[in-house]
């Protein structure tokens, strides 16, 4: 077996450093988390010359090793961990030329615990564009490393960093600077006390803010000796520490670097006067917004209308090609239709985290986090707050892991308790169809009714989340620090290759996340409903030949009676049928019932849990929609779906808390059950009573 | 003239004097905000909060109240 070793690349935010992993690992990658925690995990294959393989992780972008979210305390918890089976053998620290001299204080840092350390100048191809010109043999030298200067966008120097890599073995590790004088006693005790330790890895231990490390801590902590150093004292140090790291790099850039301004061409500023104005800049944000909705919906429509049909046809195939039989029925009523309901809506998905891939990578969203700010700060927000709302229309599990970056704690949990109120994608396919069947096709100032109720329902979860989140401000009594930060990153044409395999990735992991459990429930519900317990279920030809034996009912009417009357007294009908007159009020029957119940598992099963009900025992081959238009009420007659039935439908869909996986994330970022039990408990007992009131006022 | 960070008007400069409070994020020193570094104001959210900073090149947004505690002397325009 050929030689594998480790690489780690780290590197600021913004630097490009996910397209030098794509470009290191093309496709040859996959993402997870890490154990325990939802930071996610990105590792890949590269081949490098001479027959050495390279198992790459991308570490998640930090600007220093003092942590202050758990993203960043992946960085040094590797890196600080010699028994990791990733601990790299050599760390990449990849930086934007434009940004030289930030970037470098990481490498410094990185340096400094003499692990092999390669220096990656990204974005080369910006050079000439703003009179940048480097002197590597000098840097080289000075910052004793190797440097590779790339660029990504024009896909050169990829060869000459896998040379590097391979070569790790000549990388010196010596470290740049000498943190000891920054305070030589405190360092001296140190150094008596654990005469065997890296004197700089002890220091990021004893300054780190987050919980890592603790027993670490403490046991430095217990050595009587020199627990001299309160809290402000730590933090004057690391300012010193700072300092004297940006003596070293600006020493090195004096020589190793010249701008010459004449030449710099900058859109930057020009673009900035616009996107971040007081007035134009709204106004931009405003019609961006508006261009994605409108896009999502107008454009995948068609694809969505094509699968749903496609998955109907499948089914209906699959009946008909296969002899009849327990399994056939399984596949044809139980997993195709509850598949359909989940691969119905990859179309929007992937839309949405294209859009959002695109102004992430831009550079465009932190000027959003620059505008909004101020406002946002009105109802306890932070401007950093609009990321998770924005993406919470994808996805609030990711929207959730993405309030990291909020330094407020209080801005933070609100956030956190707020986002699951925006309109996710899960919600969608409920409110399409629903939309579908209750809301009529007419138009209003060129735009149609049914569009409008959709931009309605988003509104409605945008603003529920703003109002709450104003409320919980006036109630939450927390006293946090309030402080904020944000780079600005130059504006950039997002790399065509990083948006594609982000949306690709992202769809991927959606889909087959959710898809596991749609599969199973869908199982689940096809034998509930296939089979159930006594007389009524087992005998129910018998006693509805009886029972009809007097009408002349055709065959079919007969088998379709025959059928309902089975679903009915089947377990799922026996459940349903219990929680009934709970949902009664909110006109919903008990088919309703089951497919809310199974909601609460995620609520894109909403759509593949009636698909999976309606079709057992309904041999006329018809997409969802048709089946769900044919159902009747059972108490007032008339059709099951009405305007007001719909409406309650959609608003309880836009307040409960129906998801599992979002809970578990809230708890594991508040670190409490007290916040997702919180949720669940309110916003289900909010949606329900809203629900309730529309129904009664509007049946 | 002495005065905060806070102060400073759009597309004025100045110099960065003292970052010695507390309550200034260690993040903040880390993206460049050290004394002898100089800041110009690039952009201003309405009511002049958050504050749109290039500090030595590099590009930051922060809120006027952090701004507050950064001593800084202008420089008076050519």
């Amino acid at each position: 077996m050929s030689k594998q070793i480790n690489v780690a690349l780290i590197g600021n935010p913004n630097t490009g450093k996910t397209s030098v992993f794509n470009a290191l690992t093309g496709l040859n990658q996959k993402v997870g988390n890490y154990p325990g925690i939802t930071v996610e995990k990105k590792q890949g294959i590269c081949k490098l010359p001479r027959g050495v393989k390279a198992h790459i992780i991308d570490l998640p972008g930090t600007y220093s090793l003092n942590a202050s979210s758990l993203d960043e305390n992946v960085v040094i918890e590797l890196l600080l961990n010699k028994n990791d089976k990733d601990f790299p053998d050599i760390a990449v620290v990849v930086t934007d030329v434009e940004n030289l001299k930030r970037n470098l204080l990481l490498f410094t840092q990185i340096k400094d615990l003499e692990i092999p350390t390669i220096l990656v100048i990204n974005m080369a191809d910006r050079m000439l564009y703003k009179g940048i010109s480097l002197d590597i043999d000098y840097l080289e030298d000075k910052l004793n490393t190797k440097i590779a200067l790339i660029s990504t966008r024009k896909n050169e120097g990829i060869e000459n960093l896998k040379q590097l890599i391979s070569n790790y073995k000549e990388v010196s590790i010596e470290p740049c600077i000498d943190t000891t004088e920054i305070d030589k006693d405190y360092f001296e005790n140190l150094k008596n006390a654990f005469p065997n330790q890296l004197l700089y890895k002890l220091w990021l231990v004893i300054t780190q803010d987050v919980n890592f490390g603790k027993t670490d801590r403490n046991k430095i902590d217990a050595v009587a000796n020199f627990k001299t150093k309160t809290k402000a004292d730590l933090k004057r140090l690391q300012q010193k520490e700072t300092i004297k790291r940006y003596q070293f790099i600006n020493e090195a850039l004096d020589k190793g670097q010249t701008i010459d301004l004449s030449q710099a061409k900058d859109l930057r500023i020009k673009l900035d006067r616009i996107l971040t104005h007081k007035v134009w800049g709204y106004l931009i944000f405003g019609i961006i917004l508006l261009t994605i909705f409108q896009a999502i919906y107008d454009w995948s429509s068609i694809p969505m209308d094509f699968i749903d049909g496609l998955f109907a046809n499948l089914s209906e195939w699959t009946k008909n090609q296969l002899p009849s039989g327990a399994f056939t029925s399984l596949l044809s009523e139980g997993i195709i239709p509850g598949l359909g309901g989940i691969v119905i809506f990859i179309p929007q998905i992937a839309f949405l985290f294209l859009f959002i891939a695109v102004l992430e990578e831009s550079g465009y969203m932190s000027r959003v986090v620059f505008l909004m700010d101020r406002i946002m700060r009105r109802f306890g927000l932070s401007g950093k707050s609009v990321v998770p709302l924005i993406s919470g229309t994808a996805c609030a599990i990711p929207a959730i892991m993405a309030t990291r970056n909020i330094e407020s704690w209080k801005e933070r949990l609100i956030t956190i308790l707020v986002t699951p109120f925006t309109t996710c994608s899960a919600r969608l396919p409920v409110y399409l169809i629903i939309i579908a069947l209750v809301i009529p096709e007419g138009r209003i100032f060129g735009l149609g009714y049914q569009a409008l109720t959709l931009m309605l329902l988003y509104l409605i979860g945008f603003g529920t989340a703003i109002l709450s989140a104003y409320i919980l401000n006036k109630i939450l009594k927390i006293r946090s620090k309030t402080f904020f930060v944000v780079e600005m990153p130059n504006y950039k044409l997002p790399l065509f290759k990083n948006v594609v395999l982000t949306v690709i990735e992202k769809t991927k992991s959606f889909v087959f996340g959710a898809g596991k459990i749609i599969l199973a429930i869908s199982i689940i519900l096809w034998f509930l409903a296939s089979y159930g317990p006594g007389e009524q279920f087992n005998n129910a030809d018998e006693i509805i030949k009886t029972e009809y034996a007097s009408q002349n009912l055709t065959d079919d009417d007969l088998q379709q009676k025959i059928a309902s009357h089975k679903l009915e007294h089947s377990f799922i009908g026996i459940t349903g049928r219990a929680i009934e007159p709970a949902i009664r009020p909110l006109g919903y029957d008990w088919k309703i019932g089951i497919a809310i119940v199974s909601s609460f598992a995620a609520r894109e099963v909403f759509v593949g849990t009636l698909a999976t009900i309606y079709s057992v025992g309904n041999d006329d081959e018809a997409t969802i929609k048709n089946r769900m238009a044919a159902e009747v009420n059972p108490v007032l007659g008339g059709p099951l779906f009405t305007f007001a039935s719909g409406i309650s439908l959609m608003l309880f869909y836009a307040f409960a808390m129906q998801c599992m996986s979002t809970l578990a994330i809230v708890k594991k970022e508040t670190n409490s059950w007290k916040w997702p039990i919180l949720q669940l408990v309110i916003m289900s007992a909010f949606a329900y009573i809203v629900a309730l009131i529309a129904f009664q006022l509007l049946k | 003239m002495k005065t905060t960070l806070a102060h400073l008007k759009r597309g004025e400069s100045a110099v960065i004097t003292d970052v010695s409070s507390s309550d200034i994020p260690l993040k903040l020193l880390e993206m460049g905000c050290l004394p002898g570094n100089t800041v110009v104001l690039v952009q201003v959210a309405p009511f002049q909060d958050p504050m749109y900073l290039n500090i030595n090149g590099s590009h930051l947004a922060i809120r006027k109240e952090t701004a507050s505690l950064i001593l800084i002397e202008k420089v008076a325009h050519e």
